[in-house]
């Protein structure tokens, strides 16, 4: 019961950190997706890339978050706010799912579809943007998925470098030992967790070739 | 594309070899003209290098030796991409685009080349007529058609741009008896009426003399022969005539002899 009434009294300022909790997540995924997509298609078109690229995002995803914040810390005009470095803490940490489901992706096209476009006469270009990244959407889009429910999670941990978003609630709270004030930073960070996932595995079985 | 040279072969293999990267030869010194309007079928067992051959004309493989030259050029030295769009290409699986309607696999190669939406929509309308598919198909998608219906819509495709040359690669060789009788019978139809300068890969000898002009034999890489398909009956290869025999009677009804 004391958990709805803190809710009650505090839901400007829940409301205020997750709203900064999804602008760390969505810009941090969004970066992701700009750079993952492109290097998953290097990777799944020039094999000698594959090892490289995927072998890097494995490295970053073994660093633990917090050693990771503490190292980019230094980095200049990054390490200066903490919400730039938050962002690119967590966009290092969304590439390899993107990167990985995009050259799982690509590679999974039947081989005869792509061999009967270029047969057509479509070039390079034609053949990944009509062919390829179309019948690969769906897994590219599982990667988005696995990597903006990690996000959503790991960026509770940002608030320790004073980014804001939900971790704020959950920090102060295991600070004071206030049970009420952790519960009101992981609640609703599993709430946007599930729908994200519910939301973007809806979208996913839509674009899914038959 | 270059000006086709009057009475010239379309298609000219002198001395084409291909070997793998890895050094495996699949092709040995292949000389061959196909001429315009016939039918050349590639008869061989699998291995044999017809699959090859064809995909050596569209540049799908690049030759290890010797030239390749469609309309008197040399394709190593055309634009790759304007060499296969002079070219409809089908295959046995089709490959239909699977996430594209009828309507925009037959309506790719047009509209990729700019041609305006409602020319597109009027071809797509005529070739479907065309190669005996109902309009209402357009809208469908690969996986709701049957394995015929696929292979119409391939050979559909291959026409749209009406390129002059058209490869087949076993392309009613997934098909149930019934359904290859009737698209063969109907391909040899269509052909009567728009000949294109067709290669035709096979490995049934029923489908050879029945589909074809001229026949190529070929054997580990190797063109054995180069038969009419009246002579390929009569042939004293030992290949030929073990194909022959291994089909059994009656081959004889069943050849081209330009009526349908």
């Amino acid at each position: 019961m004391n958990v709805v009434h803190y809710f009650f009294q505090n839901h400007e300022e829940i409301l205020e950190l997750t709203l900064g909790h999804l602008w760390l997540v969505g810009i941090s995924t969004l970066f992701a997706v700009l750079i993952g997509i492109p290097l998953g298609i290097l990777s799944a078109h020039y094999p000698v890339w594959n090892k490289p690229v995927l072998g890097t995002a494995n490295i970053i995803q073994t660093v633990p978050s917090l050693a990771l914040f503490g190292f980019l810390l230094p980095v200049p005009w990054i390490g200066a706010r903490a919400d730039r470095l938050a962002i690119l803490a967590l966009t290092l940490y969304a590439l390899l799912p993107i990167i990985r489901n995009t050259y799982t992706g690509i590679r999974g096209v039947d081989p005869f579809v792509v061999e009967a476009g270029r047969g057509m006469g479509l070039t390079d270009r034609q053949l990944l943007f009509q062919v390829e990244l179309p019948l690969a959407v769906s897994v590219i889009l599982s990667g988005v998925r696995v990597a903006v429910v990690v996000s959503i999670g790991l960026a509770t941990i940002a608030a320790a470098i004073g980014a804001g978003g939900l971790g704020e609630f959950i920090f102060r709270g295991l600070a004071m030992v206030n049970n009420e004030l952790i519960l009101a930073g992981a609640i609703p960070a599993a709430i946007l967790a599930l729908s994200a996932d519910f939301g973007l595995g809806w979208v996913e079985r839509r674009l899914r070739p038959r | 594309m270059e000006r086709v040279p009057a009475n010239g072969p379309v298609i000219e293999f002198r001395g084409v070899a291909y070997t793998l990267p890895n050094g495996r030869p699949l092709l040995h010194d292949l000389n061959l003209e196909v001429q315009p309007g016939e039918t050349l079928i590639l008869l061989g067992r699998s291995g044999s290098g017809k699959t090859t051959t064809l995909k050596l004309v569209n540049r799908l493989l690049t030759p290890s030796a010797g030239e390749i030259r469609v309309n008197g050029g040399l394709t190593t030295e055309s634009d790759v991409i304007r060499l296969r769009r002079g070219m409809g290409y089908v295959i046995q699986d089709v490959g239909l685009l699977p996430h594209l309607t009828v309507e925009r696999n037959i309506g790719l190669v047009p509209r990729i080349e700019g041609w305006p939406a409602d020319r597109i929509r009027l071809r797509v309308e005529e070739l479907l007529q065309l190669v005996g598919l109902d309009s209402q198909i357009r809208s469908r998608y690969p996986h709701q058609l049957s394995g015929g219906q696929r292979q119409r819509v391939g050979v559909a495709r291959a026409l749209a741009a009406d390129p002059p040359i058209l490869l087949m690669d076993e392309p009613f060789g997934a098909l149930d008896a019934l359904t290859r009788d009737q698209l063969q019978r109907e391909f040899r139809a269509l052909q009567q009426r728009l000949q294109k300068t067709v290669v035709f890969v096979t490995h049934d000898l029923r489908e050879a003399l029945r589909l074809g002009s001229r026949i190529a034999l070929m054997e580990a890489g190797r063109l054995v022969a180069v038969l009419s398909p009246q002579d390929f009956l009569q042939s004293k290869d030992p290949l030929a005539a073990a194909y022959v025999q291994a089909c059994g009677d009656g081959l004889d009804s069943v050849i081209n002899r330009g009526t349908p």
